[in-house]
């Protein structure tokens, strides 16, 4: 099957294309059980993956589903629906592609199970959805490819690693099939192909020409970014500047409150009116689909955005990609650069924005990193078995099964290759049962084993676990809809934001400032409120840390004698650091003791990334706390972590000394916020609670205070609930990532830079001015209310 | 001792930290809106789904404060169980109950989620008079001498929202004693306008501390010694 068919020569020819290499490789290769293709963005890779099935196709004998596409997002099946209608239109072919993702309508939904197309495209949880149901067999009968796109981002979350399991099943109900992977250009393609495979069976790796180098810099403003905080909006005349001075610009946010505020500002420097729009997963779909036509059909000048446009979708007239914050991470920035310039052999144009004063020093560190190719990433454990829970009880749903089976199929998968046996059974146990402390409740009893197989206890179970498929865990979020019969949705905001809102408070969202009216059945009715100041949208994406990688690099520039790159501003505040206290080293751990605003701070510059960061204050405030120094609250970035507190810190070696911070996790590991958040979205992956009960009636705010209780009784009852284990093992490298805390040790040893000083540091002072203050409760907590009560009780007269 | 005296139409009182009311002279310790069995109430309503350990956490905890002060008398003033299921419900938590109820007398006050009798041991009353001071579930604003619940006032002090008692010289609303429940803000009108000027709010937690009540000006008489 190496040669093209000629009607795809002739229609190459007429176009004056060439078959890429790598596009006719992935022909020779079409056989190939399993096949990984890396290429930079922009190299024509979806095509390649498709070409295979478009020329098998082409002679029209096959009936049924015949090709199988996964993409991480809704809008990138979509997108490939439309730039897969031309080609197949234009060479006359009879093949029939449609989408089925979470926007698809009900009734084509149903019509594509009765009749599925020749390629369908989806998403992970739309396939695991088909999959749960019992004419899955016959859905999917005739299968033969299924290509997984952008797989090097699904491989880094549990979306991959579900997509993984129900490949396996799909393996088993169609013996014959053969996968391909699309991949980015990554560290470790072999980490990616060993992910893709069907365990024990290999995975071939095919390597297309990276391409030119990206042409890339640091944007220089006339004013300085401000000292802490994000946004980037000090740039916005010089990014207006560049979108005039360019075709189609995309302009990328890390947060999609960042997202809104910048996009509204922007607006308002928007004198001349350039065609401008905004994309986020938070905007209501209609909203999304507006800007994705408007884009397609060339309308747009700019697209405000965020990591809802990260992957491939292919906007072929985009040449210039602007970077708004710090990148945190090489290899996704390199990615993004791609979407500039969709011509295979011309560079990619980009340019980053620090948003404040280290980010300056970050973007320095990140434009090198991609000069030299230097790529990062954190390897990845084995699958969790939150994701295996949710899917020994998908396999529930479409029928019974045989538990040897089902752990054969399962280990096929990459990511569980080598799960034990025993873990498997406690999978099975806990969806039989809800695990020991829960085991007197029927409602957690979801399978039982009747003759030799396992099966829902009540077929009626099959509804909530449909409902409650997938493993996207984000806040939880309410709809915003514009007052009155028929009001317009505008998109989503987080639960905890819309709580703190009171009927007249104003709020950005799709760019524009709406007023709250009132809160109905989980849904935010608003009206326009044009002109006034918003309060602010505090609805987030994720938070990434700064790579190891990076934040090595940024370490080693801190240590050079000068820093002939970086902007006048930035190289005072450095020197000036220098002067006042000293420079963090990378074989050293700098900390710092100071007072002021009437409390002590100890500032301890890790450079372990947010997440390392943010436990090293919980484990510092403990140790403190134990000390009897009074701490009050924390403040972490990916630099740095500053405490302050009611007593100064003279001594931090024992603080910081390893065994101490070991034994302080162990203890803190179980009552922590964290470890709750944590548990959560282990539970709702699990299953132990809905996301979505019958009828919305729940909100996300009671799923969260009921799973706090979960934890709680759990912990208390049964300690080695197998959540529990769970939620420890997801906690220790997600957001409690002490992995990093320990290789900050490795590096610093017993080296400590200790100064105490007689002000605010340079570097400490704008982690004065961050976000996300976590407060301490403790001696010092309620020293300070009993101090604060007898103040009152003074001034009103009263004591 | 870990409470704040107070004076209620003569009666000494004591506000304790654990929020409950102690009259010593009585031996009789007052709690309010226990709310047993919520977990359960939501369960059955198809709501969130509680663990039923929230009764248990209460009852822990009104154990801990009868050991402390081996009172003759309890009171407890309303909203004690969720609804009126609850105080039939065969929560084995509620055997704890029992225990606790054998061997003093013990007066149940109706409230507006357990509005009628129960039948789990104790006295059942609307209200109750006892010398000066008369006990209700809801406050009556024209009363005096009261003790009251349902409201389950918070403050907010050092940026943080403790579940509090409100003291004037006509009456005390108790903070709620039961696990899960909410709670209303002192600067809430209902709250508002119900005290007088120069009520005081009494934190409850590790321990009580009396302050002013937020939102109250032109501080009179002074009603609490700490």
């Amino acid at each position: 099957m190496s040669a093209l068919p000629p009607v795809f020569r002739d229609w190459f020819a007429a176009r004056g294309w060439q078959v890429h290499p790598h596009q006719q490789a992935m022909l020779d290769r079409a056989g190939e059980p399993a096949l990984l293709l890396v290429a930079p963005t922009g190299g024509g890779k979806t095509l390649a993956g498709f070409l295979p099935s478009l020329a098998e196709l082409a002679s029209g004998t096959h009936c049924g589903l015949h090709t199988l596409y996964v993409s991480p997002l809704k809008a990138l099946a979509a997108d490939i629906r439309r730039n897969l209608a031309r080609p197949v239109a234009e060479m006359g072919l009879s093949v029939r592609i449609e989408d089925r993702t979470g926007d698809t309508s009900p009734a084509l939904r149903r019509r594509q199970r009765a009749d599925p197309p020749h390629v369908l495209l989806t998403t992970p949880e739309s396939l695991a959805l088909m999959l749960s149901y019992a004419e899955a067999p016959r859905i999917f009968a005739g299968l033969r490819r299924v290509i997984v796109d952008e797989i090097h981002a699904l491989a880094e979350s549990r979306r991959g690693d579900q997509l993984m399991l129900l490949l396996a099943r799909l393996q088993r109900l169609c013996p014959g099939l053969r996968r391909v992977g699309l991949s980015a250009t990554v560290e470790d393609p072999a980490a990616i192909a060993r992910f893709l495979a069907p365990h024990p069976a290999p995975c071939a790796i095919l390597a297309a020409d990276p391409g030119p180098d990206p042409d890339i810099a640091m944007l220089h403003t006339d004013a300085p970014p401000p000292w802490a905080g994000g946004g980037g909006r000090h740039a916005i005349p010089a990014i207006l500047d560049q979108v005039r001075r360019h075709r189609v610009t995309l302009i990328f946010h890390n947060t999609r409150a960042q997202a809104e505020l910048f996009f509204r500002d922007l607006w308002l420097a928007n004198a001349e009116g350039l065609p401008i729009a905004i994309h986020h997963g938070s905007l209501a779909r209609e909203q999304r689909q507006r800007v994705e036509a408007a884009m397609a059909e060339g309308r747009l000048r700019a697209v405000v955005c965020t990591g809802s446009l990260d992957l491939g979708i292919d906007w072929g007239d985009v040449d210039l990609v602007v970077q708004v914050g710090a990148p945190k991470n090489v290899k996704r920035l390199v990615q993004r650069i791609g979407r500039a310039n969709h011509r295979y052999n011309a560079p990619s144009k980009a340019l980053l924005v620090p948003a404040n004063r280290w980010e300056i020093v970050e973007c320095q560190a990140a434009l090198q990193a991609v000069r030299d190719h230097d790529l990062d990433g954190e390897p990845r454990g084995p699958g969790p078995r939150d994701v295996l829970c949710q899917h020994i009880l998908i396999a529930a749903a479409a029928g019974p099964f045989d538990a040897d089976a089902l752990f054969a199929e399962v280990t096929g998968a990459g990511p569980y290759a080598g799960l034990a046996r025993g873990d498997f059974d406690a999978c099975l146990e806990f969806c039989a049962t809800g695990g020991y402390a829960l085991r007197a409740y029927d409602r957690w009893q979801r399978i039982v084993r009747r003759d030799g197989l396992w099966q829902l206890r009540d077929p009626r179970t099959a509804r909530t676990i449909r409902m409650n498929l997938g493993t996207i865990t984000a806040a939880e979020t309410v709809k915003v809809r514009l007052r009155g019969r028929a009001g317009a949705p505008l998109g989503e905001i987080e639960e905890d934001f819309a709580a703190t809102l009171s009927p007249g408070d104003t709020f950005l969202i799709g760019g524009e400032v709406v007023r709250y009216e009132s809160l109905r059945e989980m849904t935010v009715e608003v009206s326009r409120a044009a002109g006034r100041d918003p309060k602010i949208a505090v609805f987030s994406g994720t938070k990434f840390a700064t790579s190891t990688r990076l934040a090595d690099r940024i370490l080693a520039m801190l240590d050079q004698d000068d820093w002939p790159d970086l902007p006048d501003h930035s190289r005072r505040w450095l020197e000036l650091q220098r002067a006042v206290s000293r420079l963090p080293r990378p074989d050293r751990l700098l900390i710092e003791s100071f007072r002021a605003e009437g409390r002590e701070h100890v500032c301890v510059y890790g450079f372990a990334g947010r997440n390392a960061q943010q436990t090293l204050g919980l484990l510092l405030t403990r140790r403190m706390e134990e000390a009897g120094l009074h701490p009050l609250g924390f403040v972490a970035t990916d630099h740095a972590t500053l405490v302050w507190g009611l007593d100064p810190v003279l001594d931090p070696a024992p603080l910081v000394a390893r065994r101490a911070l070991r034994e302080g996790l162990d203890r803190w590991l179980e009552g922590n916020a964290v470890m709750k958040r944590t548990f959560r979205n282990v539970a709702i992956i699990a299953g132990l609670v809905e996301r979505n009960a019958a009828g919305a009636r729940k909100t996300g705010r009671q799923a969260t205070f009921s799973t706090d209780i979960l934890y709680d009784t759990l912990r208390r009852h049964d300690p080695g609930h197998v959540l529990l284990q769970i939620t420890r093992e997801e906690a220790m490298r997600g957001l409690v990532d002490f992995g990093r805390i320990e290789a900050m040790l490795d590096r610093t040893g017993e080296r400590i830079d200790f100064l105490r000083l007689g002000q605010v540091s340079p570097l400490a002072a704008p982690l004065m001015l961050e976000h996300g203050r976590v407060p301490v409760e403790g001696a010092g907590r309620e020293r300070l209310v009993a101090e604060t009560a007898e103040r009152l009780m003074r001034a009103a007269g009263l004591a | 001792m870990n409470a704040v005296s107070l004076t209620l139409s003569g009666i000494r009182l004591e506000a304790q930290a654990s929020g409950a009311l102690w009259w010593a002279d009585r031996r009789l310790l007052a709690v309010s809106d226990l709310h047993l069995g919520r977990s359960g109430r939501q369960a059955r309503l198809g709501g969130a789904l509680l663990p039923p350990y929230d009764s248990a956490e209460t009852l822990d905890r009104l154990a801990a404060a009868i050991d402390a002060l081996r009172p003759a008398v309890v009171v407890c003033t309303g909203d004690s169980f969720d609804d009126d299921a609850a105080a039939g419900a065969d929560d084995p938590a509620l055997d704890g109950l029992v225990r606790l109820i054998a061997g003093r007398q013990w007066i149940w006050i109706a409230g507006n989620h357990d509005p009628a009798p129960v039948t789990i041991g104790g006295e059942w009353r609307r209200e109750l008079r006892l010398g000066p001071l008369t006990f209700r579930h809801r406050a009556d604003p024209a009363a005096k001498g009261e003790v009251s619940g349902h409201l389950h006032p918070k403050v907010t002090i050092a940026g943080r929202s403790h579940r509090c008692f409100l003291a004037d010289g006509r009456r005390i609303v108790l903070p709620a004693f039961g696990a899960y429940t909410g709670g209303l803000a002192c600067r809430d009108g209902a709250i508002a306008s119900l005290m007088d000027p120069g009520a005081v709010a009494i934190l409850t937690g590790r321990r009580a501390l009396a302050v002013p009540l937020p939102g109250q000006s032109s501080p009179r008489a002074a009603t609490a010694s700490t």
